[in-house]
């Protein structure tokens, strides 16, 4: 189905005007506890549901709106005008779990959750990596073993450890991965399944960071019972359904990324010519701006290299091989650049008190030790621009065409 | 602003890779060495006949009236190559400068003749360690002897590039409000040239004394303003050369070690050899970034050109040295043969790394204009 340009300009005005009426409250950004952004999340995609802006581009039977993509879009511009509640468990509700539902699991699946996630009924969390199972993610041995009964027919009893789940603690159901054959290679031993976090069994706990937060949870599945009717996918069709999920997520932070700041370097170099060192200011010193230089180079490059990536696919070519640096650099610059905002005071640049808080540079340089980390760490990031920009080949494996159970661990 | 080639400007890179893939091969560069040849009159020729001398050079004055970029598009092939002509000397560096200072009877009087290729010409702006006041980069460093005193000018200009083959050199000489540009016939009476001894084969320069020989003032503009946008202009066309040659070594380090096998697998399996190589396409992918926005940002005379330029030149140098130095390290003992393509970049790289300015140079220029901006630009 396609829109006219008419169409899409008098759909864009009308939800601009239904805006205007219903997402007033979100006019200027708030903060909220989290209880209260969850709650507050729901409820406006329960509005938008009844209103039709839910979901817009997936049919009515699951939940969404029946439009076009091109109406999904022009909405998305309108509400971005807004600060509306974006609880994460609603966009991986409605980026990756419906994905892989749609494309892997039954029409009935489809339309059942499609109906739950899209009218804001409920949100999700994602149970994937575990402590031995990062960036390797199909090491992972949460096992699922399938079983039969009279009282809940075919069903599968699940027990593991999954870490680094956002807010679950606040999902209604995850998606998660599972060993079910550990006889065959990792990668073809694995099934997909929904589960509802308020299953007996389940056990979120929060891991505290070493910024002293805690933004993810340890989740412990203990003979947590699934119903067969909740497993997308075939058995051992996990590792396609995960492949799924991890490329839609690369997809959303490739759009984060356009909108970060591209300025900081030069708060550095007003921050070094303001730091008396000497006669004069830490700018005189041909180290500092040696280094400050290198930092300038880098940040106006990802600016640029954004700039590029834009101009690419909007003129409908693909998704460059490249990407991958954008987060590989951006990383490595947050770490470093915050450590200088430390450097530049010295001793000192270690403490807070005397006039000046440095509790945001202490969270911002520890944070970057989790960039460099998540979603794609800089040594697998580099083997992806190895392999997929520059051709080359693939790392030697020991693992390959290797029964799980034989694999050392 | 448009940060990625038009169809137009694709085609025109295709032609002249073309064309440098015919005259401009690996063996022909080694004959040139062997020979002690500073260029190829023959590639020249070709490249006067495609029109890509005068393509920066108005219509009016016998070019082909195309951009900034289009001078950029060609640079980046001949950085690719290593191409052993004075394009950079002559087109760049000498034909933007007579277009940037001057007058309308100057440009009519020169260009023609550097868009058809009948002249080479170069800029004679060092002296040795001494570097215009481009920008407050050039802390520190001594001032420029040479002087013009009743249409003569008197002192001695080193490293000039091209200097053997170029029949016309703009000085760039001191004076009393700022630099000042001026054209000599290189062989008149007064002009001493002198060979040096360069590290880079491929590229000769010369000592130049000027002995009280005739110079014509260009009397366009003149004074640190002009310098500076002429420095702009050329870091951005080389740092389109650099890339060029980054990713010419990028690839060639890539296919040997494709090639080559070691210990029972490719080399270019092993991690350390991929992870090498990826650093260096990030360093790649951002330099071309920031040299097409310097592009853009000098033809739209955006208020942030100065520093867009420091910032293309800094990125393609440290990709350039990088990428040379690895190349070679890559292909192992093979690499320092002569018979292996490896030198030529490892050479030509250091040249580009310093002919306009050191990176400590350009460093400087770029903070302090940073220091000294209002407010950052959007792109």
């Amino acid at each position: 189905m396609s829109t006219s340009s008419e169409d899409i300009k008098a759909y864009r005005e009308r939800a601009r005007a239904w805006l205007a009426e219903n997402a007033a409250e979100y006019a200027e950004p708030r903060e909220v506890s989290e209880e209260e952004l969850v709650r507050r999340s729901k409820e406006w995609i329960r509005k938008k549901h009844d209103a039709g802006y839910s979901a817009i581009a997936e049919p009515v039977e699951a939940g969404g709106a029946g439009g076009t993509p091109e109406q999904a879009a022009a909405f998305a511009k309108e509400e971005a005008r807004y600060h509306t509640p974006t609880f994460t468990g609603v966009s991986i509700g409605f980026a990756m779990a419906m994905e892989v539902i749609r494309r892997h699991g039954t029409p009935e699946q489809y339309r059942r959750f499609g109906t739950l996630t899209h009218r804001g009924d409920i949100t999700w969390c994602q149970l994937f990596s575990e402590p031995a199972a990062g960036s390797d993610l199909a090491a992972l041995r949460t096992r699922a073993v399938k079983a039969h009964s009279e009282s809940e027919g075919d069903h599968w009893i699940v027990n593991g450890q999954k870490v680094w789940s956002s807010w679950a603690h606040h999902a209604d159901w995850g998606i998660l991965i599972a060993r079910s054959d550990p006889t065959v290679p990792k990668h073809k031993g694995l099934t997909f399944f929904v589960v509802d976090m308020r299953s007996p069994g389940i056990e979120v706990r929060p891991i505290r960071q070493i910024t002293g937060h805690s933004d993810f949870n340890e989740t412990f599945l203990t003979d947590v019972v699934i119903p067969d009717s909740n497993r997308i996918g075939a058995e051992g069709e996990g590792w396609a359904c995960a492949m799924t999920v991890l490329a839609t997520e690369r997809n959303q932070s490739r759009g984060s990324d356009n909108d970060a700041r591209h300025d900081s370097v030069t708060s550095l170099v007003r921050k070094a010519a303001a730091t008396p060192r000497g006669g004069g200011t830490a700018l005189d010193s041909a180290a500092v701006r040696a280094r400050l230089a290198d930092w300038y180079v880098r940040e106006q490059g990802l600016k640029n290299f954004a700039h590029r990536l834009r101009a690419t696919t909007t003129a409908g070519g693909p998704p460059p091989a490249t990407i991958p640096l954008m987060k590989l650099v951006s990383a490595t610059l947050m770490q470093e650049t915050n450590a200088f905002l430390m450097d530049v005071d010295e001793y000192e640049g270690l403490f807070s008190g005397a006039g000046q808080d440095r509790g945001e540079v202490f969270y911002q340089y520890l944070w970057s030790a989790a960039m460099r980390i998540a979603g794609g760490a800089d040594e697998v990031l580099r083997n992806q621009l190895a392999e997929r920009a520059l051709g080359m080949p693939g790392e030697m494996r020991a693992d390959k065409g290797v029964p799980f159970n034989e694999l050392p661990h | 602003m448009n940060l990625i080639l038009t169809e137009e400007q694709g085609l025109l890179q295709d032609q002249v890779r073309g064309l440098l893939e015919r005259r401009a091969s690996p063996e022909s560069l080694r004959q040139l060495i062997t020979d002690q040849a500073p260029w190829s009159p023959e590639l020249w020729q070709d490249m006067a006949e495609l029109g890509l001398l005068g393509a920066a050079i108005p219509e009016a004055h016998g070019g082909v009236g195309l951009g900034l970029l289009e001078l950029c598009v060609i640079a980046e092939e001949l950085g690719r190559t290593v191409a052993p002509v004075p394009f950079f000397s002559s087109v760049c560096m000498a034909a933007e400068a007579i277009k940037l200072a001057g007058s309308e009877a100057q440009k009519a009087q020169w260009l023609p003749r550097l868009a058809s290729g009948e002249a080479v010409a170069t800029l004679a702006w060092a002296e040795g360690s001494a570097v215009p006041p481009t920008a407050a980069g050039a802390h520190g460093r001594p001032a420029l002897t040479t002087r013009i005193a009743d249409g003569r000018i008197r002192g001695r200009k080193w490293p000039v590039p091209d200097a053997a083959v170029a029949e016309l050199g703009v000085v760039i000489s001191g004076g009393e409000g700022g630099p000042e540009l001026s054209v000599v016939d290189l062989s008149a009476a007064g002009v001493r040239r002198t060979a040096l001894d360069g590290f880079d084969q491929l590229r000769h320069h010369a000592d130049i004394v000027f002995d009280d020989a005739p110079c014509e003032r260009l009397t366009g503009a003149s004074g640190d303003a002009v310098v500076r946008e002429l420095f702009d202009r050329l870091a951005v066309l080389e740092a389109f050369e650099q890339v060029g040659g980054t990713e010419s070594a990028l690839y060639m380090a890539r296919d040997y070690t494709l090639q080559r096998f070691i210990f029972g697998r490719q080399l270019a399996s092993y991690q350390a050899v991929k992870h090498n190589l990826a650093d260096i396409l990030v360093m790649l992918e951002l330099a071309r970034a920031n040299a097409m926005y310097a592009a853009g940002a000098i033809e739209e005379e955006r208020p942030d050109r100065h520093r867009a330029a420091a910032t293309a030149r800094i990125g393609a140098t440290q990709a350039y040295e990088k990428a040379a130095r690895e190349n070679l390290q890559l292909h192992g003992g093979i690499g320092f043969t002569w018979e292996a393509n490896c030198h030529f970049h490892y050479r030509r790289a250091r040249l580009l790394a310093l002919n306009l300015g050191s990176l400590e140079v350009w460093s400087d220029a770029l903070i302090d204009d940073v220091a000294h901006a209002d407010a950052p630009q959007a792109a």
